[in-house]
């Protein structure tokens, strides 16, 4: 049952800048109500900083279909809920240096997860097939992946390398570890700051 | 009462014989982490944050059930210890369902401040999701055995300090439950004198005011201080 456990503090290598200059960031959307993004575009003006130093390479807010190859730093909003984030995780973690679990969905499985103690059919019956529609089950159609009999956070599927608490991290929370991310170093919050929740 | 003298983390100190070694470090500024003990309660070593390694033995020690003694040679914060806290707070968190963002406590939750102090940023181990009940049977109060951390404080606050004995604990292991009574429900019980005090004093979301919502609930042991000062000191401050 114990797994490895990943530490940040010693694990994460630090981003080596690209030929360009800047840093190849990612931001991807699983289990998660996008909540995480939200505060991260709260950001506001820090984020004319960020992308002087950064290019958006992929994420739910630009228009890209593939999680490219040689990403820096990739922040993962969100839980592992279905067969479709598994794949997308594996991907992640094999093209980007440093993996982050952006926000309590993603570190801990938090309210995605709270569904964990029904059976994932009990589940589509209750949603859907006492709702209107037809109960989606992923395998036959493509179109709906398939539920993952429980939602697990991502360091539980993929080495993680920093975790950013909160739901969602308020913006500090995400300033500074972008901002110690950007420049290759560690990501380390004070106490106070890494409350769950 | 007789001086001992012993040395805390490579500093000579002195404490009074039959002092509890968490209470001569409390005094001494030494912050220790702590989730069962509560000033007021007896203390029962349960939850084993404050535990010490002591210089000649491999054991670690409790601090609240360990007496201070002559010679002593103690460490509260070696790398062994700091590993140790973080793994109890990851099982605790493991243990039971918790969801911070959507719980009654949060932000005022004396489990999820040790988590943050003790830097833990993930848990290890695969959480066990247990099926567990909440007691709404209570017209005051609810218990959510979803976050209960079996402190006891609960227990103890209503024994010694109410003297109704309403909650004990049955079963064994990961299977252990506060219950009211001979496991009936709360709401049922004739010794409950409805006074709020484990409320008040459990230190996570597990007791809660009837109707609190999400980060509602917050509480004060106060009144524990108030009541042993007037009983033991015949001082009752009604200012
Ligand atoms: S009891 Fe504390 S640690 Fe547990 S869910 Fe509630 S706030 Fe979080
Ligand atoms: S409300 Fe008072 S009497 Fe009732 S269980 Fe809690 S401490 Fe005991
Ligand atoms: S209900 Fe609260 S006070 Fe009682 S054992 Fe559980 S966590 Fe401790």
């Amino acid at each position: 049952m114990a797994r490895k456990q990943t530490n940040p503090r010693e694990d994460a290598a630090p981003a080596a800048p690209p030929s360009n200059g800047k840093i190849r960031l990612a931001t991807v959307w699983m289990g998660g109500c996008s909540g995480c993004h939200m505060s991260f575009l709260d950001l506001d003006e820090k984020l004319l900083d960020l992308f002087a130093q950064a290019d958006l390479v992929y994420s739910p807010i630009a228009d890209l279909k593939e999680f490219p190859e040689n990403v820096d730093v990739t922040l993962v909003e969100g839980a592992i809920a279905n067969v479709d984030h598994v794949k997308l995780a594996k991907e992640i973690r094999e093209r980007s240096k440093i993996v982050v679990s952006f926000g309590d969905c993603a570190v801990t499985g938090n309210v995605t997860s709270l569904r964990n103690r029904l059976q994932v059919d009990d589940l589509l019956t209750k949603v859907y097939h006492e709702g209107p529609g037809s109960v989606p089950h992923g395998d036959d159609d493509d179109i709906m992946p398939a539920l993952l009999p429980r939602v697990i956070p991502l360091h539980q599927l993929i080495k993680v390398d920093a975790f950013i608490p909160g739901c969602p991290p308020d913006t500090d929370r995400i300033w500074t570890a972008v901002s110690a991310l950007l420049a290759g170093q560690p990501v380390e919050f004070e106490p106070e700051m890494r409350l769950f929740g | 009462m007789p001086v001992v003298t012993l040395t805390v983390n490579d500093e000579l100190v002195s404490g009074q014989s039959g002092q509890s070694l968490l209470s001569l470090l409390k005094e001494l500024g030494i912050e220790m982490p702590t989730l069962c003990h509560l000033e007021g309660l007896s203390d029962r070593g349960g939850c084993r944050l404050c535990m010490v390694e002591l210089q000649g033995s491999k054991r670690l020690f409790a601090a609240c059930v360990t007496p201070v003694q002559e010679g002593m040679v103690v460490y509260t914060h070696t790398e062994r210890l700091n590993n140790y806290r973080r793994m109890i707070l990851e099982l605790l968190f493991a243990e039971r369902n918790h969801v911070c963002a959507v719980c009654v406590q949060n932000g005022h939750c004396e489990l999820q401040t040790q988590a943050a102090k003790n830097g833990m940023d993930s848990v290890r181990y695969d959480y066990l999701v247990p099926d567990l009940p909440m007691d709404a049977s209570h017209e005051r109060y609810v218990l959510d055995h979803n976050r209960c951390i079996l402190c006891t404080r609960c227990v103890r606050v209503c024994d010694e300090i109410e003297g109704a004995h309403v909650w004990d604990l049955m079963g064994r292991g990961v299977n252990s439950r506060v219950i009211a009574g001979l496991n009936q429900p709360w709401g049922d019980s004739d010794s409950c004198t409805k006074c709020g005090k484990c409320v008040q004093v459990c230190p996570t979301g597990a007791l809660t005011l009837r109707g609190s919502t999400v980060a509602e609930m917050e509480k004060q042991h106060d009144f524990l201080k108030w009541i042993l000062t007037g009983r033991e000191k015949k001082q009752w401050d009604y200012s």
